[in-house]
């Protein structure tokens, strides 16, 4: 099994909950895709093509301040429950982990992790460079990608035109080869019914939507992943600003809906966030998909502040925790379907129960009701 | 993704919905999510990408010129457009010039720009915002005012300097 004490914060400062706006934002992502001109990209490249970029990018990377230091992975040959622990732990996609099947994988595939920032080698592009901060924090996530990008793009030669920009496998992330993406917790707008006619507002200018784990991957506990649609025709400020500025406007409509139903629906609210916590306190069996709705309820509660007793950094680590690798990976040994929920429930219970432990006694009572 | 209603073909449409204050989103293939009478606006065969894939070499005449199109190679990766339309993939960066018209097309779809106004890159120096020759005072205005309004002083100056000395 890998030793992911190795990475630096075990590669999850960005579930921190130190950065701006935590208490709506989980974390923010920028990547760069990038491509080496004198290679044929991941649908025509063979294996012995495969290895050589990977040894020119591992060789480039060594000789950067940003990644001279990296921890480096050979993603496809590691086992299956290692692959996908780093996928659980956003270090790989899911196309570069194939989490599900050996058949999948990418030859040559690589990963070097050095801090904030991450390089992933041979996935659909040569290069996507990465970086995720804890909360909303696209400049701090951006200066550190574009930092990287131009230490590696000195050291390899680029695939660039003069007139479409940065070229890419896929059309869809030429120009600009950008991808900036803010994780944002939206229980608000789904309970008072108003997150379809945002996300359909945000569709039509130019931004979209996923789930906790990216494309292709479905929305779980009111955890949306906004980010921005096109990568050609605006500069990368002008990306990273549009998407900024709509995500605040997210934050704000998700703040009001929340003081609405703070306001019209107490009893209703403090029901369902003090229920979810009980569900998640005391149960002794939880699916995936339940923990992160009842999480999200907790999230909520704790949010505003109807639930003293547990921290954000403690609910942000459950998000990634209570997946399957990483249960595996705390139990030892390979787990059953049965003996997933059931371990899955232990682990919920232990957190939470460290966290009373943690804020003292004082909290453990709800608070006193009106 | 597999289709979450058959289980058996891939998934191509996205759907969202929210029931009971809980969000639950689901994959399915076009045929079930016909079936199940939901609008596809936004289905594979609609986004530009997956419409224009299919759109490809449609005609069925073999001596259609589209056709012939299809089977032009890229010189540095032997692709041809076919094996594009297949995977929705580029195979090299040579390809964005053997297959320069339709390509172009497609980026002005997916985009709505052909034109990169992004870092500008050499290998040997780090990127840099850069000023394009050869364009109209009217293009540098604009991209000046871009320029100002994302606070990219550096190219503004220069940009404002080149105004100038057109003056």
């Amino acid at each position: 099994m890998i030793d992911l004490s190795l990475l630096p914060d075990g590669g999850m400062a960005w579930l921190e909950a130190s950065g701006p706006g935590s208490h709506l934002v989980v974390s923010t992502r920028v990547r760069l895709a990038r491509n080496l001109r004198s290679h044929r990209f991941a649908s025509r490249s063979d294996g012995p093509e495969r290895e050589a970029i990977l040894a020119e990018v591992e060789a480039a990377a060594a000789g950067t301040e940003g990644l001279g230091r990296a921890v480096r992975f050979r993603v496809d040959r590691l086992e299956l429950q290692d692959r996908r622990l780093l996928h659980e732990r956003h270090l790989v996609s899911r196309d570069l982990a194939a989490p599900e099947t050996a058949a999948k994988l990418r030859p040559a595939g690589g990963l070097l992790v050095q801090d904030h920032a991450s390089v992933m080698i041979n996935e659909e592009d040569h290069l996507r460079i990465q970086a995720l901060r804890s909360g909303f924090a696209l400049e701090a996530a951006w200066s550190l990608v574009a930092t990287l990008d131009a230490e590696l793009g000195q050291r390899l030669a680029f695939a660039f035109h003069p007139e479409f920009g940065y070229l890419t496998s896929c059309p869809t992330n030429v120009g600009t080869g950008l991808r900036a993406s803010v994780l944002v917790h939206l229980p608000g707008l789904v309970l008072t019914k108003e997150i379809n006619k945002i996300l359909q507002a945000l569709t039509q200018v130019g931004l979209t939507f996923r789930g906790l784990y990216g494309e292709g991957s479905e929305v779980v506990g009111n955890l949306f992943q906004l980010s921005n649609q096109t990568t050609l025709g605006k500069s990368e400020l002008e990306l990273l600003d549009h998407l900024g500025k709509l995500v605040r406007q997210v934050m704000e409509h998700e703040e009001r809906a929340r003081q609405i139903l703070l306001r019209d629906a107490t009893a209703i609210l403090e029901d369902k966030v003090w229920r979810a916590y009980g569900l998640l306190r005391y149960a002794r069996s939880l699916s995936f998909e339940e923990t992160m709705n009842l999480l999200s309820g907790v999230r909520l509660g704790v949010g505003l502040g109807l639930i003293p007793n547990v921290g954000m950094y403690a609910l942000n680590k459950l998000l990634v925790f209570t997946q399957p690798a990483h249960l595996t990976a705390a139990h030892g040994r390979g787990l059953t379907d049965e003996e997933v929920p059931v371990r899955r429930a232990a682990y919920v219970r232990q957190v939470l129960e460290e966290e009373v432990g943690r804020r003292g006694p004082s909290a453990q009572a709800p608070p006193t009701q009106r | 993704m597999k289709c979450s209603h058959c289980g058996e073909r891939e998934g191509v449409v996205s759907l969202t919905q929210v029931k009971e204050g809980e969000v639950h989103t689901a994959s399915l293939c076009a045929q079930c999510a016909a079936e199940k009478g939901i609008e596809t606006g936004f289905a594979m065969a609609d986004t530009p990408l997956g419409g224009f894939l299919a759109k490809l070499g449609e005609s069925a005449d073999p001596d259609a010129p589209l056709l012939a199109a299809l089977e032009v190679r890229c010189p540095g990766c032997n692709a041809t457009l076919r094996d594009f339309r297949e995977t929705g993939r580029v195979g090299c960066s040579e390809c964005y010039q053997a297959f320069d018209a339709p390509l172009r097309e497609l980026l002005r779809r997916l985009h709505g720009s052909t034109h990169h106004t992004g870092m500008q890159y050499q290998r040997g120096e780090a990127p840099a915002p850069r000023v394009e020759p050869g364009r109209t005072d009217l293009e540098l205005k604009e991209q000046l005012r871009r320029a100002v309004e994302s606070e990219q002083f550096e190219l503004a100056a220069e940009l404002r300097d080149r105004l100038r000395d057109r003056e």
